[in-house]
């Protein structure tokens, strides 16, 4: 589609989740894209891929050239994301160049040669199948093959330029020595690439993380910086795009109950819809009570309630809830609750996060829980999971999804956790429950610290668990420093001195 | 494949024609450039030379012919393959050199290359 008055460049939507966000629309059509990482960071996964959505998702036929990996080896592991390359190449929406090294029969260079021989495959696959997209993977094997760098570059612009004046819109991987310097190995992309993508896969505290980075989109905008991104089998790899979903998020005035009436007075009629609650406390102060409750209260609504517990085993979690009078087991028949039970080291950060929205978006609750946060923040280096908390709440936000998320402090009384320090400021909402110590006696403290867009009641309220739950009581008046820790006892005029 | 002793001139051995069974070259080129014409020449001396012109040799442009370039799985050009007898053996470039096109496609000349 062209528009007499966009000049700009035309972008070829890739298909690949969240890729389209940060590059704004995609990939430049009818140009060259080099998508540069080192080993293992999932370069021909991004070139497959790269095909595989424009087959699905638009109906754009493609080429993939491989220069390295065996055709066979290509269909056997892309099988693995459900990806049936023989299918379409049956269908002729799938054609390969088979331009990988054959062991057998060894290319001996005497002299001065072309790549028209490449060249004219090529053309003869793309017109084959009326291709609009090609993948070339990976540019250093062919290095490998010719050793001869300035042949080679001139020859690969000669062949991108000729793809793109066919209007073929071109990915090629290549390999980088290291996660952050030079972009490849031969300076390919000063000469054939429009666009630079690099992938990362670094080691932080231990734990593999994925990034994608656009570092150059010639002509179009896009977002900077890293992404994190995962592979799943289901999707092939998905990015998650931080900064672009913060900023769309709409916000709703209608209220939902937390399951206790008092709270819900003191939130001025309930939470938002689309708010997202953080509940705060040491252990044993009600958290996960707080969590039921509001899962409870969903259900008699007849809302559609999601538990994700990553602390507790299910049966613990039914065993509690009928302790306090709540029968799990029948919301759960009634299919309006669900319970996830995670391992949190399981797996990555990221991982978690795509495997939540998922079963967010198959289960399309009207409210989350996370059980807890914490949880998962200890086995996750801190920029994964501010990252996993930000795209998370977006998530649900987008949803109209209401979210109350739990975080565990270290210290028994008063104290914040490393969850609230990088969180606090994402959620809408904060609920503080606190231990406060009382001439030889432990009571239990609540404050609503914070309910963005609504007058609340900021009084530090006593409240007390029993056998039906959460009892909100009275106003703490005589008592100051409970959330410091220290309290201090004594009346009420007497804070002033 | 056991490369043939080396003579003191660097050349292998001679050997005896008569024990070679049918020797095939294929030679892709890309349409008519000076490159083509100069490694086409290069190989005819070749045979006409050293091989006693014991060898056919069939030119493809493979601009006529995109599919035979598929077939031989031809990257460069341009390219010369040794089809016939297998295993297949394969130079790119114009040949400039003839010996080392003989010992590129495993060829024993009949001659000794002067």
């Amino acid at each position: 589609m062209t528009s007499p008055i966009a000049p700009a460049i035309e972008k070829q939507p890739t298909g690949i989740p969240g890729f389209d966000r940060i590059a704004t629309g995609g990939l430049p059509r009818a140009r060259a894209t080099l998508v540069a990482g080192t080993a293992g960071s999932a370069k021909t996964v991004f070139a497959t891929q790269f095909l595989v959505s424009g087959i699905v998702n638009q109906g754009d036929a493609g080429v993939f050239v491989t220069f390295e990996d065996r055709v066979e080896d290509i269909r056997a592991n892309m099988l693995s994301f459900g990806w049936d390359i023989a299918q379409w190449e049956r269908e002729g929406r799938w054609v390969f160049v088979d331009a990988a090294p054959d062991p057998e029969e060894p290319v001996q260079v005497l002299g001065s040669y072309d790549l028209s021989g490449l060249l004219v495959r090529i053309e003869r696959a793309v017109k084959q199948v009326n291709a609009k997209r090609i993948s070339l993977d990976s540019l250093n094997a062919l290095f490998v093959q010719l050793d001869d760098p300035p042949i080679l570059r001139a020859e690969l612009f000669r062949i991108t330029t000729a793809l793109k004046r066919m209007g073929v819109t071109v990915v090629f991987t290549g390999e980088r020595v290291d996660e952050y310097g030079e972009v490849t190995r031969h300076g390919i992309e000063e000469f054939v690439a429009d666009n630079v993508i690099i992938l990362r896969n670094l080691l932080d505290n231990e734990r593999r993380r994925r990034t994608i980075e656009i570092l150059k989109l010639r002509g179009a905008p896009h977002q900077r910086g890293e992404f994190p991104f995962t592979i799943t089998s289901r999707d092939g790899i998905i990015v998650i795009p931080l900064s672009e979903i913060e900023l769309t998020q709409s916000s709703s005035s209608i209220r939902v109950t937390s399951g206790i009436a008092r709270l819900d007075e003191m939130c001025g009629g309930g939470f938002f819809r689309d708010s997202i609650v953080l509940a705060s406390g040491a252990t044993g102060t009600g958290k996960t009570l707080l969590v039921t409750q509001f899962m409870a209260g969903g259900c008699a609504a007849g809302e559609r309630c999601l538990l994700f517990a990553f602390e507790e085993s299910k049966d613990q979690l039914f065993r509690n809830a009928a302790s306090w009078g709540l029968d799990f087991a029948a919301m759960e028949k009634s299919g309006l609750l669900m319970v996830v039970n995670r391992y949190p080291h399981a797996m990555a950060m990221e991982d978690h996060l795509v495997e939540m929205q998922q079963t967010i978006s198959d289960f399309r609750p009207n409210r989350v829980a996370v059980d807890s946060l914490s949880a998962l923040e200890r086995v996750s280096p801190l920029r994964s999971f501010r990252e996993f908390v930000i795209s998370l709440t977006s998530f649900l936000k987008l949803k109209e999804t209401t979210g109350l998320f739990t975080s565990t402090t270290a210290s028994l009384l008063g104290g914040s956790s490393v969850t609230e320090k990088h969180i606090s400021t994402l959620t809408d909402s904060i609920i503080l429950l606190r231990y406060v110590e009382s001439y030889g006696e432990m009571l239990r403290s609540l404050v609503l610290l914070k309910m963005r867009g609504s007058r609340h009641d900021s009084t530090l309220r006593q409240y007390t668990i029993d056998g039906t739950g959460m009892h909100i009581g009275e106003p703490f008046r005589d008592v100051v420093g409970i959330l410091s820790g220290n309290p201090q006892f004594g009346t009420h005029g007497d804070q002033e001195a | 494949m056991q490369r043939p002793e080396a003579s003191p001139d660097g050349l292998p051995h001679t050997l005896c024609r008569t024990v070679l069974p049918e020797l095939r070259l294929k030679l892709f080129i890309a349409g008519d450039s000076p490159r083509a014409r100069e490694a086409a020449a290069n190989l005819a001396r070749v045979c006409d030379e050293f091989l006693d012109g014991a060898a056919t040799v069939e030119t493809i442009d493979i601009l006529v012919h995109p599919e035979a370039a598929d077939e031989y799985r031809i990257l460069t050009t341009p390219t010369v393959v040794r089809d016939l007898p297998l295993p297949r053996r394969r130079a790119t470039g114009d040949f400039r050199d003839a010996t080392q096109l003989l010992a590129a496609l495993a060829l024993y000349p009949t001659r000794t290359p002067t």
